[in-house]
Order: C-alpha cells, then sequence, then structure tokens
C-alpha cells in the first residue's frame, strides 16, 4: 500500500511542484526563448525560430546545410547514412557539382552533409562565403556588400571565448534583406 | 611414504595411458563441464566425418580428441602417483590375526573383526592390528612404514605417547591396546584413500572457479554458435564468402573456452595434497589445504617450533665472593649424571671456559641426586674425608627454600641475577654448595637457526605469528622478541589457547596451530588449519584436519606455502588459458571469414588484415590454433603438478609477478608458437 | 586543436563536479541524525511502514511493485493519449506495441524511442514519460544504495519507499530544477503552448514543434534516461540550443554516475577503493574518448574523390555543438547507459562506433545512475577471484569471502548481457525481422541490428536510427530485452550483496588483495577489457571493423 503512496507523492512532487514551477519560472526569466525563439520579420510577422533552420531554395538567399527531412519542423531527422554508404557520396556530389566545385575550389564539407536534426540553423563562415557568388549574381550586389553582411551576423563559436565562426542563415538571409530586397 | 618416484616417472606416464582412455567414460566427462564441451565437440565433428571426409576436418577431429584424451591423461597422471603410495600402503594392512583380549584370555580373531572399544595383545614383533591407545605397557614402535622415520618411537599407557597405529610394528616389550577405529575407517584406510584421491571432492575455490569456467563457457557457445547467423545476414547483403562450417566453428569454440585451466584443475587439485604428502603430512580434506592458504595467524609451541628443544648453558654468574671457576666446577660437579641436554651443555660450557676436564673430577665417592618433582633440584653428593659435600642445582625458589632452610641464605645479588636472566628470556639455575650459593647458571633457550627469518617471510605474507609458551612473561618477551614473532602467550594452559583461536577467529582470523597432546584437541578441533603431530594422541589425531608424520611443528610454515601455491595455480592457469585467446582469436576469425566482403576475383577479402602472424592457409590456422590448444595442455602438466612457484612476499607484490608472468605471457606466448605449428604443418603438406 | 583535450578537460570538469554532487546525494538519502525531518513527512504521507528497512528480498520486492504501478499507469495513459487532455497538437492512438514498448522503455531507464516524440505523443504522454525518467532514475540509485549497504556488511539493506522518495525529492528534482533553469536561460523551449506555424522568407509555411522541453531535457539528461523530447534528441536546435545548452547538457550525463562511486566509498567507508574504481572508470571513457575523437576527424570516407574541403566527419552532427561534441557525447551517453545523442551515430565513421559499442557492452565505466556501478560491481567480483586465487587466498572483496554461490550468481548476471545482445542479433540478423529493416547495407546494416540489442539489453536506449526498428517484432523483442536486461542485473547483485552481508568479516593483512591499490586498479582494468573483447570481438570485427576494411583506401 506504500508503494501506492509513494507513487502519488513522486506525482505529486514531480507533476505539480517541479514542472509548473518551471513553466512559470521560464514565463518570468525567458518568455521568448521558452516559446520556441521565435523570430519576426520586418512586417512583424513569424518567420522562423532563429534556432530552427528553414528551407532556402532562392538563389538570392544564403542556403542552409541539407536536411534529410527538407527542413520539417515537425518531424526532425538526419540522414542516418553511414559514411560507406553511397548515397552518401551521391548526395555531395550532387551538391558539388551545382556549386561547380572543382578540386581547386572545394565546397565547404557542411554543406554537403545534412546535419543530426536536419534543422541546423548554422553554417561555417567558409560555407556562407562560398555561397557569395551566387547571392552576389541574383542579388546583384557585391561581394563586399555581402562579406560586410556576413561579417555583422557571424559568431564564434563559444563566443567571447572564441573558436570557429558559424553563421546563423535565418539571421543573414533577414540582414541581406534589409540591405537588398 | 618417503620412497618418492620423481615427478614424471616413465613408469607412472606409462600407467596413466590406459586410465587417460578410461576416463572417456562420458560419466566421468560429465564432472567436468568445460571438457566435457570438447568431448561433444570432438563426438559431433566426428559423426560428420562419416558424411564426408576430407584431411582437413580429419585432422581436426584428431586433435579434438587429443586435447580431450590430454586433460584425461593430466589427471590420470596426478592420480596414478597417489595411487604408487597407496598400494604400498594398502600391503600394510595386517593381514595375521590379532590377539583379542576377552576377560582373561586371548583369542586369535582377524583384524578387520575388530570394534572400537576391543583390547588386544601385542608383543615384541606383532604389527599392530588397529588404530588403538595402550592402555597398559610400554613398547618400541617401529612406525617407520608410515613415517619413513627409520629410528623406533616410544610408546605407552598413559600421557601424550598412547596412541598407536595400525599397521605399525612393535618391536620390545608388551602393551595392551585399545581398539579405537570401526574397521575400514583406521588411519591407515584414511591415508589410503587421501592419497588416491577416491573420496575426492571439490573444494569451495575448486567449485567457485568451476562456476566461472562454466559460465565462461556458455559465453563462448554463444559466441560462437551466434557467428553463422551473422555470417547468413552478410553473405545475404552481398558480401559473398560462406557460413563458417561445424567443426571450424567446433574449433573455434574448443580454443576459446579455458580448455587449459579446464584440463588440467583436477590435476591440480589432486598435486596439492600429493605434494603435501610429500611433505609427509596428511590433510583429512583439500578443503583444509585451501583453508591453510587462507590462514593469517599461526598459534606456535615455542618449545620444538620456534627454539631447540633443550635450552643450554651459556654463562656462569658467580655469587659475589665467589669465583666464576668455582662456580664452574660445582655447576659440572652437580651436572655430571645429568643426562638431560641441559645438564651435558652445563659441563661443556665448565670445560669451554674454564677448560675443566669433567673426568679429572670424576671422583669414586660421588653419588648422584637425581631431579625429582618434589625438589626441583638435582646434584651430587660428594664424600671426601668423612665429610659430606653437597652441591645442589635447581630452579631459584627451590634452592632458596633449600638454603634457608639449612641455615644459608640466598644472596640478593644472586636474586638480582636470577631476574636478571629471566628477562632475557633464560631460564636460571642456582647452584649451592653446602649451604653457601655460589653463583647462578644461564640457561639460554636457543632459537633455531633461520626461524626469525621465517617469520619476517610470514609477515610479508600478511601472517602473523603467536608464540605459545608456559614459561613467565618476562622469558616469553625475551624470546619472542629474539625470535621476531609478532606476539606471545606467556604461562599459556590449552584453555588459554582455545579462548585465543576464538578471539582471532571473531576477529576474522584464519587460525592455524600444531598441538600433540589430549588437551589440544579441542583447539586443534576450533582452528582452521590443526596439525596433529604424529607422535600425538589419538584424540588430537582424530581432532586435527592434518597429521604430519614427521611431527614437526615447522612444518605449519610449509603446509600454508603449499596451500596458497595451489590457490595461486589455479588462478594463474585460469589467467593463462584465458589470455591465450587473443592470439587464437586472431589466428581463427580471419580464416572463418576468410571470403567475407572479397572483391570479385580474390579469395581473401578485408578480413585477411588481421592475418597479424601471417599463417599459411585458413585451413593451417584453425588446425594450428586447435593443436596448440591441444598441446599446452601438456607443456603445462609438470607446472600443475608442481605448482607455480612461489616465494613469500606481499599480495600485490605476487599478484604483479604473476600477472606478468601468466597474464602477459599468455598473451604473448602463443604468437610464436602458432606460427611455429603453422609453418610445421604447412610444411608438411598435412594443409 | 585536436578535439581529444578538451574532451580529456571535460572528464575533469565532470569528476569535479561530481564530489560536491556525492555529497549531497549522500546526505540527501542519509540523513546525519538517522531519521531526519523529511522522514517524520513521509512517516505521515506514507504511513509508518515507510521508514522500516529489512532484507535484500523485500527491498527488491518493493521495488519491482513500484515497478510494476509505474509501467501500469503509463501503459493506461499512454493508450488513451487521445481521449486525454494536454494535447493541443491532437496525437492520436497508439499502436499497442508501441505502447508496450516504450512503456517498458522509460519505465527501465532504457529511454529506446522507436518514435518520434513531436509526432507521437500529447503532452501529458510526454509528461508520464517525463515522471518515469525520475523515478526509473531514482529506482536505479536506490538499488545502488542497497547493495552498498549489504557490501558495507550490513544484513539490513535499507527500505525503498524511504530511499525512493529521498532521492526523488531531496535529490533529483531540485538539481533537474537547476539544470532546466540553466536550459530555459540558453534557450531551450518551456512551454504547453502548441506548435508554432511561421510563414519562412520564401514563403513556405513551416510548424515548429516545441513543448516543455527544459524540464523533460534536465531528467533525461541527469537521470541516464536520453530519451529526447524531440526524435533527433539533442540534436534538435529546440533540444540542444547552443554551445551552453551542450555543455549543461554533456555536464549532466555522467555526473551522478561518477558521484555514486564516491558515495559508495562514503558508505563502505573506503575513499580510496572508491578512487580507484573511478580510476579505472575514468580509464574506459579516455580510452574510448581517444578510439572516438580520432576516428571522428577522419573525413568521411564517401568524399575522398569528391571536391570537398577536407573536414572532420560532419554528418549527422551539428555546427553549434563544435568539433568535441559528436565524439564526446557519443562515448560519454553509452559509458553511462544515458542513450541521448548529441550526433547521429549511424553517420558516424565506422572505427568511432567501435566507442559506443564498447561503452554498452560493458555498461559499467560509470555506466547508468546507479545500476553502472552495479554492473561494475559484478566485473569486480570476477576480477578478485581471478586475482584472489592468484595471490594464493580465497578471494574476499571488503572482508567477505567470494565463494561458490557468489560467483554463481555473478556468472548468471554475466552471462546474461551477451546472451540478449548476441542472441537478439542473431536471431534478428538471420530472419527478416531484422534483414529487411536496416537502413545502410553491407556490415553497417549488421550493426544497426546489433546497435539496437546492445542498446535495449543495456537499458542505453540510443539507436542507429534509421533502422526501421518500429515494427511489431522489433517492439517485443527489444522490449523483452530491456526488461531482462533492468531487473535481472538487479536482483542478482543484491542478492550477492545480501549473501556476502551475512559472512562473518575477514580480517585483512598484507596477504590480503588490497581494493584500494594501483594494482588492483589495473586488474580490475584489465579483466574488464579482456572479457570485453574475448566476448565482443568477432561482432565488432563483422561490424564496425570490417566497414571499416571494405572502405579501399
Amino acid at each position: 500500500m506504500s508503494i501506492i503512496r509513494l507513487f502519488f507523492l513522486c506525482v505529486l512532487a514531480i507533476g505539480f511542484l517541479y514542472f509548473p514551477a518551471l513553466l512559470v519560472f521560464a514565463k518570468i526569466a525567458a518568455p521568448e526563448k521558452s516559446l520556441g525563439s521565435i523570430v519576426n520579420g520586418p512586417d512583424g510577422k513569424p518567420v522562423g525560430s532563429r534556432l530552427v533552420a528553414q528551407a532556402f531554395i532562392s538563389p538570392g538567399y544564403f542556403h542552409p546545410r541539407p536536411s534529410a527531412v527538407d527542413y520539417n519542423g515537425q518531424g526532425a531527422a538526419g540522414s542516418n547514412l553511414s559514411p560507406t554508404n553511397p548515397a552518401l557520396a551521391e548526395r555531395a556530389a550532387a551538391i558539388a557539382k551545382s556549386y561547380d566545385a572543382s578540386a581547386g575550389n572545394p565546397i565547404s564539407a557542411d554543406l554537403v552533409t545534412a546535419s543530426g536534426s536536419g534543422l541546423d540553423p548554422d553554417i561555417t563562415l567558409a560555407a556562407a562565403l562560398y555561397q557569395i557568388p551566387r547571392v552576389g549574381n541574383a542579388r546583384g550586389i557585391t561581394s563586399e556588400q555581402l562579406r560586410s553582411v556576413i561579417d555583422t551576423v557571424k559568431r564564434p563559436l563559444m563566443g567571447k571565448l572564441g573558436g570557429p565562426e558559424l553563421v546563423n542563415v535565418l539571421e543573414l538571409n533577414l540582414a541581406l534583406d534589409r540591405i537588398s530586397r | 611414504m618417503k620412497t618418492r618416484s620423481s615427478l614424471l616417472d616413465p613408469h607412472l606416464l606409462k600407467g596413466a595411458l590406459i586410465p587417460s582412455l578410461r576416463k572417456l567414460d562420458p560419466r566421468i566427462q560429465w564432472a567436468n563441464p568445460v571438457m566435457f564441451t570438447v568431448y561433444l565437440g570432438a563426438i559431433l565433428c566426428s559423426m560428420q566425418l562419416f558424411r564426408s571426409i576430407n584431411l582437413f576436418e580429419l585432422q581436426l577431429v584428431i586433435w579434438l580428441w587429443f586435447t580431450v584424451l590430454f586433460a584425461n591423461f593430466a589427471e590420470a597422471l596426478a592420480e596414478s602417483r597417489g595411487k604408487a603410495q597407496a598400494d604400498a600402503l594398502r600391503s600394510m594392512r595386517v593381514t595375521t590375526p590379532a590377539r583379542k583380549l576377552v576377560g582373561n584370555h586371548e583369542t586369535s580373531v582377524s583384524a578387520s573383526d575388530l570394534r572400537p572399544g576391543d583390547l588386544v595383545v601385542c608383543e615384541a614383533g606383532d604389527a599392530i592390528p588397529s588404530d588403538g591407545e595402550i592402555i597398559e605397557g610400554i613398547a618400541s614402535v617401529d612406525e617407520s612404514a608410515i613415517t619413513g622415520e627409520s629410528a623406533p618411537v616410544i610408546r605407552e599407557s598413559g600421557g601424550d605417547r598412547s596412541a598407536v597405529t595400525g599397521g605399525t610394528r612393535v618391536l620390545s616389550d608388551r602393551i595392551v591396546i585399545k581398539v579405537t577405529s570401526e574397521p575400514g575407517h583406521s588411519f591407515l584406510d584414511r591415508m589410503i584413500s587421501l592419497v588416491e584421491g577416491s573420496e575426492r571432492q571439490k573444494t569451495p575455490n575448486e567449485k567457485a572457479l568451476g562456476v566461472l569456467l562454466v559460465s565462461l563457457t556458455l559465453i563462448f557457445l554463444l559466441v560462437t554458435f551466434t557467428l553463422p547467423a551473422f555470417a547468413k545476414f552478410l553473405i545475404e547483403q552481398g558480401l559473398g564468402g560462406q557460413t563458417p562450417g561445424f567443426s571450424s566453428l567446433v574449433a573455434l569454440l574448443v580454443c576459446l573456452i579455458p580448455t587449459t585451466i579446464g584440463g588440467l584443475v583436477s590435476a591440480i587439485g589432486i598435486s596439492g595434497i600429493d605434494r603435501l604428502t610429500r611433505q609427509n603430512v596428511l590433510a583429512t580434506s583439500g578443503r583444509a589445504v585451501e583453508a591453510a592458504g587462507d590462514v593469517d595467524v599461526l598459534l606456535l609451541d615455542k618449545t620444538g617450533t620456534i627454539t631447540l628443544g633443550n635450552r643450554q648453558a651459556s654463562e656462569f654468574i658467580a655469587a659475589p665472593g665467589v669465583d666464576a671457576k668455582i662456580l664452574a666446577e660445582a655447576a659440572q660437579l652437580s651436572s655430571l649424571a645429568d643426562e638431560t641436554p641441559e645438564g651435558r651443555s652445563v659441563v661443556v660450557l665448565a670445560k669451554q671456559l674454564f677448560d675443566i676436564r669433567a673426568r679429572e673430577l670424576a671422583e669414586p665417592h660421588a653419588t648422584f641426586v637425581p631431579f625429582t618433582a618434589e625438589t626441583r633440584m638435582s646434584g651430587v653428593d660428594l664424600l671426601s674425608g668423612g665429610e659430606t659435600r653437597r652441591i645442589r642445582k635447581g630452579a631459584a625458589d627451590s634452592v632458596k627454600r633449600y638454603v634457608e632452610s639449612i641455615g644459608g641464605n640466598m644472596p640478593t645479588e644472586v636474586s638480582r641475577n636470577v631476574d636478571d636472566i629471566s628477562a632475557k628470556g633464560g631460564t636460571p639455575l642456582v647452584v649451592v654448595d653446602g649451604s653457601r650459593v655460589m653463583g647462578t647458571i644461564f640457561l639460554k633457550d636457543i632459537v633455531k637457526g633461520g626461524i626469525r627469518e621465517r617469520f619476517v617471510k610470514l609477515r610479508e605474507m600478511g601472517i602473523r605469528t603467536v608464540m605459545i609458551t608456559g614459561d613467565n612473561p618476562r622469558t616469553a618477551a625475551a624470546i619472542a622478541a629474539e625470535a621476531g614473532v609478532d606476539d606471545f602467550m606467556a604461562e599459556a594452559t590449552p584453555e588459554d589457547k582455545m579462548r585465543r583461536i576464538k578471539a582471532e577467529q571473531q576477529a576474522g582470523h584464519l587460525v592455524a596451530m600444531t598441538g600433540d597432546g589430549t588437551n589440544d584437541a579441542p583447539a586443534l578441533a576450533q582452528a582452521d588449519v590443526g596439525v596433529a603431530m604424529n607422535t600425538g594422541t589419538q584424540a588430537a589425531r582424530e581432532a586435527g584436519n592434518m597429521v604430519d608424520l614427521d611431527s614437526d611443528p615447522t612444518k605449519l610454515i610449509d603446509i600454508i606455502e603449499i596451500g596458497k601455491q595451489l590457490l595461486m595455480t589455479r588462478g594463474s592457469l585460469t589467467t593463462f588459458s584465458l589470455a591465450n585467446d587473443v592470439a587464437k582469436y586472431f589466428a581463427i576469425l580471419p580464416a572463418l571469414f576468410i571470403g567475407l566482403g572479397a572483391t570479385s576475383g580474390s579469395a581473401a577479402g578485408p578480413l585477411a588484415a588481421l592475418n597479424v602472424m601471417n599463417l599459411h592457409s585458413w585451413q593451417s590456422a584453425i588446425l594450428s590454433a586447435v593443436i596448440f590448444n591441444a598441446l599446452i595442455i601438456v607443456a603445462l602438466i609438470p607446472l600443475a603438478l608442481k605448482g607455480v612457484a612461489y616465494r613469500p612476499m606481499d599480495a600485490a607484490s605476487l599478484l604483479r609477478r604473476n600477472l606478468l608472468i601468466y597474464g602477459i605471457g599468455g598473451i604473448l606466448a602463443p604468437f610464436p608458437c602458432l606460427k611455429l605449428i603453422d609453418l610445421t604443418i604447412s610444411g608438411l603438406h598435412l594443409v | 586543436m585536436h578535439p581529444f583535450i578538451p574532451s580529456l578537460a571535460f572528464i575533469v570538469i565532470a569528476l569535479g563536479v561530481s564530489w560536491p554532487l556525492s555529497r549531497w546525494l549522500f546526505r540527501a538519502v542519509v540523513p546525519p541524525a538517522g531519521i531526519g525531518r523529511f522522514d517524520k513527512v513521509l512517516a505521515t504521507l506514507l504511513g509508518k511502514s515507510a521508514l522500516t528497512s529489512g532484507s535484500w528480498k523485500r527491498y527488491f520486492i518493493q521495488l519491482v511493485g513500484f515497478n510494476a504501478v509505474m509501467f501500469a499507469v503509463t501503459w493506461a495513459i499512454m493508450s488513451n493519449q487521445q481521449h486525454l487532455p494536454l494535447n493541443p497538437d491532437g496525437q492520436g492512438p497508439v499502436d499497442t506495441s508501441l505502447v508496450f514498448n516504450t512503456t517498458v522503455s522509460f519505465v527501465t531507464n532504457t529511454n529506446l524511442q522507436h518514435y518520434s516524440g513531436e509526432s507521437t505523443y500529447s503532452y501529458l504522454t510526454q509528461l508520464t514519460l517525463m515522471f518515469l525518467q525520475f523515478t526509473s532514475a531514482a529506482t536505479g540509485i536506490a538499488a545502488f544504495f542497497a547493495l552498498a549497504r549489504g557490501l558495507a556488511g550490513k544484513k539490513d539493506m535499507g527500505g525503498f519507499p524511504r530511499d525512493l522518495a529521498r532521492i526523488v525529492v531531496l535529490f533529483l528534482i531540485p538539481l533537474a530544477a537547476i539544470f532546466s533553469a540553466g536550459y530555459i536561460l540558453s534557450g531551450i523551449p518551456m512551454t504547453l503552448e502548441g506548435a508554432a506555424s511561421v510563414t519562412t522568407l520564401e514563403g513556405l509555411t513551416q510548424t515548429i514543434a516545441r513543448g516543455p522541453v527544459s524540464a523533460f531535457l534536465a531528467i533525461k539528461q541527469l537521470g541516464t534516461n536520453g530519451g529526447g523530447f524531440f526524435g533527433p534528441n539533442s540534436t534538435h536546435p529546440l533540444e540542444g540550443a547552443g554551445i551552453i545548452s551542450n555543455f549543461l547538457s554533456l555536464l549532466a550525463i555522467p555526473i551522478i554516475p561518477m558521484a555514486c562511486v564516491w558515495v559508495f566509498g562514503r558508505i563502505v567507508g573506503r575513499p580510496k577503493h572508491a578512487l580507484v574504481i573511478a580510476a579505472v572508470m575514468s580509464a574506459f571513457i579516455v580510452l574510448k574518448i581517444a578510439v572516438a575523437t580520432t576516428g571522428e576527424t577522419s573525413p568521411t570516407a564517401a568524399f575522398a574523390n569528391l571536391p570537398v574541403a577536407e573536414s572532420p566527419n560532419l554528418e549527422g552532427k551539428e555546427l553549434r555543438f563544435g568539433a568535441t561534441t559528436g565524439p564526446l557525447w557519443s562515448v560519454l551517453t553509452t559509458s553511462t547507459s544515458n542513450g541521448s545523442v548529441g550526433a547521429m551515430h549511424n553517420s558516424l565513421n565506422p572505427l568511432t562506433l567501435l566507442a559506443p559499442f564498447s561503452g554498452m557492452w560493458l555498461n559499467s565505466t560509470f555506466g547508468g545512475v546507479g545500476v553502472g556501478f552495479i554492473n561494475f560491481f559484478l566485473f569486480m567480483i570476477i576480477a578478485i577471484f581471478i586475482a584472489g586465487l592468484m595471490v594464493g587466498r580465497t578471494p574476499e572483496y571488503l572482508g567477505k569471502k567470494i565463494e561458490a554461490r557468489e560467483m554463481a550468481l555473478a556468472a548468471a548476471a554475466f552471462i546474461i548481457h551477451p546472451l540478449l545482445i548476441l542472441g537478439g542479433t542473431a536471431l534478428f540478423a538471420a530472419t527478416s525481422m531484422g534483414a529487411d529493416t536496416v537502413a545502410n547495407a553491407g556490415p553497417r546494416g549488421f550493426s544497426e541490428i546489433l546497435y539496437e540489442f546492445s542498446s535495449a539489453a543495456a537499458n542505453n536506449g540510443s539507436g542507429l536510427e534509421g533502422l526501421g526498428d518500429g515494427t511489431t517484432a522489433w517492439n517485443i523483442a527489444t522490449g523483452i530485452v530491456m526488461l531482462l536486461g533492468r531487473y535481472l542485473p538487479i536482483v542478482i547483485p543484491l542478492a550477492i550483496a545480501g549473501s556476502l552481508a551475512l559472512k562473518p568479516q575477514v580480517a585483512e593483512s598484507s596477504g590480503t588483495l588490497r581494493t584500494d591499490t594501483a594494482t588492483f586498479g589495473l586488474v580490475t582494468f584489465a579483466v574488464i577489457l579482456f572479457l570485453g573483447a574475448l566476448t565482443f570481438l568477432p561482432v565488432a570485427l563483422l561490424g564496425p571493423i570490417l566497414e571499416h576494411l571494405m572502405v579501399p583506401i
């Protein structure tokens, strides 16, 4: 009998103490983050989550890493391809080809690999720079302009501690839209 | 018992062949699950041969059978050594009729009809028909058949030397013996069954090890016989290759399961007891031998174990106003007729120190006064010129009483010397000439040579020694310090001994002791290892779990080493057996999956990269491993019978040492051996 | 910088954090005065009997009873979620075999997930699972305390209700709350609102699942549970938002298992012995990290002839976690039976896989909360037995002799793990039940099946995802494996401890094999390595090693 009571004690402590307390804390301490870091567009309407990759197909936008689930925010997943799987090479080859990558100008590896969630919001700085010709062409703006936009958005992996630099694709594209429509 | 065959006597080797075949009986194999697995594998592979036969599989099967036979042989060899002894003992069984005493007349009955409580008479030349207690008479008895000691021993009624053993022979006099053992359960019978190993039961550690070996066998069964399923998957995935054949799987299994230790484990157990028997110690069970390895407290009687049985005069300390030479003279005179070792040592010392020759002093009118329990003094009365010169020597308090009774007094200086000697662990003997106290003889306990070093070693092994003595605490302390024991019990009674054992056991210690008297019996029974001296009483011999036929209490230390060695041999060979698996894996696994993942046109797939020994072919790889696995059993038989080398040291050093030899050695050794076998069989075109 | 170095630094940090945590855990369960204030509350709420303690049998029966209640309630809620509240996204009914699998999975602290959380279960179901993450972790820790008491020589191994309540309320909840707060501040969602619908810059609609993730995540990581709120677990940006939440998640994985080791030293009064154990476990972790980091810094084999810039293996990895996380996480999560992932294991390089595999095969180098130590204890018994014989004494552990009875129990427990893994893999690899479900062909496909059973038997929960494990056969088989892999390795060691507790204490001497020396650590290390290798070398060969060798170099 004490086992049943023990069970209800745990329900009480976890379900009616721990859980609601954290909900309240989240509302007060981090109201926006706790809702999923939703970002609003220029029109004030939500355009996505800063943390979640979304599809960018048009040449005028910077593209995120490939997604095995086509950026499905409700069914995230990785490709689960083994590095020895020919499908992985085929996909990479196709992407590399679309960028006209060559041995002398190899494509950054993150642009040909799918992340674990398929929702990786970032690309490496190299991957962003690699896309400058296409975006510049499409938008008709100079590489220098694009470079400076990237510089405003890029951040070191570990913040003040440094580390390799990453670029959030949604933030980059939002910034891009601000300078050229 | 002392006539012993060498370790690998050709005669014994030959004698072990037939029993190794006889042990193929499944009921015997079943007792050893590891070897039973090999046995079963050999049978199943043999049956496969009837369906299709090829040279490779034929050789495999032959070597599987050899594996089984080699293990049988190891066991048979260990047993045969005992059997030879048992046969010798059996021939000692008394077949001549016994002279049973009923009322006052003797009747002739068969020895096997004697029951406990029966009385039998033995006279010079008679064999003692059964174990018993002398209730009347004294006799010299030849016990050489059992102890190997040719000097006859005295057995007499009453006291601690009343036990006689069936099969021994009375050399002189007549004794009446009360039979104490049931027919078939005499000491001799027990000895026979012990050395023969017929009643061998698995000891606790052996059982535990058995459990471990069985579980490893089960795991490897699982590992081996899931491989075809895995291979099937990979083949269906289009990787090519073949599912490993049954006999190859059996080969892998046999190589992986701990056959080395499994095949030798019973030989190790039998030979452990055998080694003890070689030391002339009979253990009533293998359990006792194992317990000896665990002992961490030794109760040792001072006399005979730590010190020589006799004390020796080492110094003459004269009373004030007495010349030391005069004292020595008096002391020697008083000891001339004293045939005890102490007495003789006084004579010798006087000669050494002052060159007083015993014969010169021997005067015709001397009457010797022997030691009595009443006076506790001995001495001599010398008649010269009508006057009697009475010289006495004895314990200080008796002498004091004696001197005071005849009007003398004990100088305080002498009393102080007496105390000093006691404090140094000696025994003081006061010499008195007439009523004048001449001085003191310092009788010293002589600590046995090398015993101190042995105690140091014991301490390293984590064994604490406690000296038991009837001496007073001061004397005891001094000897304890000299001998280097860890602790001592002075003025100890048998009850004290018993209390001490219980207290030590309460504190978690395992206690070993030796004993011979009837009053030692309870303590012998209480101790975890109780070694009874063969010279002791029947009660003591029944109470202990070992009997030392040489009656040498120092042997306790050897017994402990044998116990430890027994466990160590098992542990080391288990480690070795498992460590060997690494090399065998490297030989067999690439061989089993040779074609897996092979690109078209090549026979060997990528796993060939793991063939680090570069073995000739997949068949030779498998065969080499199986041959190695079989031969290693034979190669290790001497080690199993002798036990691994043991040096007293602390546990951590022992462990490191054995790990290095049997662990690291076990990993490395098979690689060159496998390669060598591979070269041989491929050179001979056997594969 | 080679990712091995920060990984090593991380282990040192985690060990450092685990020390004060162990003092907290010890005090939470063992109040200084014997009966604490909380116990009086418990006596009122649960009845006086909740405070009594008894034998290992009573303890285990109560443990199983409590787990049975957990099982029944979860089953009821999960199979009726469509009728119950807190279902804003309208999740429908769930297949019975999946209900069985998921319930077993969370009751046994495994958290194997044959589903994707955000698209299968309602918030109420997810909440129930979070509840189980607390109670199943506490069950493991409670069993550990009972074992430690027995090994300390106490016949009286405590009372389960009291231990569990104290662990949940005084330890896990406050600790999880601290981590949750950290997660909330670092960007992990904590809301009961349903999925957010947005219109992307390119005008497409994206629905972003969210939920009370922070509360879930904290106990998932701390309790070696590992069951993610979202399908791809901590690789999901809302479950692993950035470098800070990632660090918190990594830290949360090993600290309680590490703390258990220190607590053990304290209960049995041998802190140096605990230090040796921790050193052995850490050595394994470091070894595995070396394997994993080396493996993952190797470039992806598939890109060998493509114009792709040289880089570590990035498939299945999140950039925001840095290069260290993937291999480090894969080692930690499998060493501790956590099962959460910070990178997709199925996209790891072949040789890297050896690290997570060996973590689950040994399942004791820190291991699951509480139970990891229990598994290590089994290895130790075998190490002590072999080493004890080698020094010529009847083997003994903490002053108690290990004899045939204990060996038989240890051996039985010891066989279970390979039996479940190899037996299960054989069955599925040889039949269409497994062969038809693999995502990658060849040796990797074999690894997928092997991994699934290893994970289930080790109560780990991670997987080489992509394997079609949502079938009835997979659900039932892994469900059974999880149950056996959970309760047998708890009850058998408890029985051993119960048996040892009744034995007389043997005094120690220099002839005793000391358990607080480097030599002992070395022997234990070698025995674990050896037994593990001998058992699993063939499958390692046929899976990861064969896959590696098949790539033309």
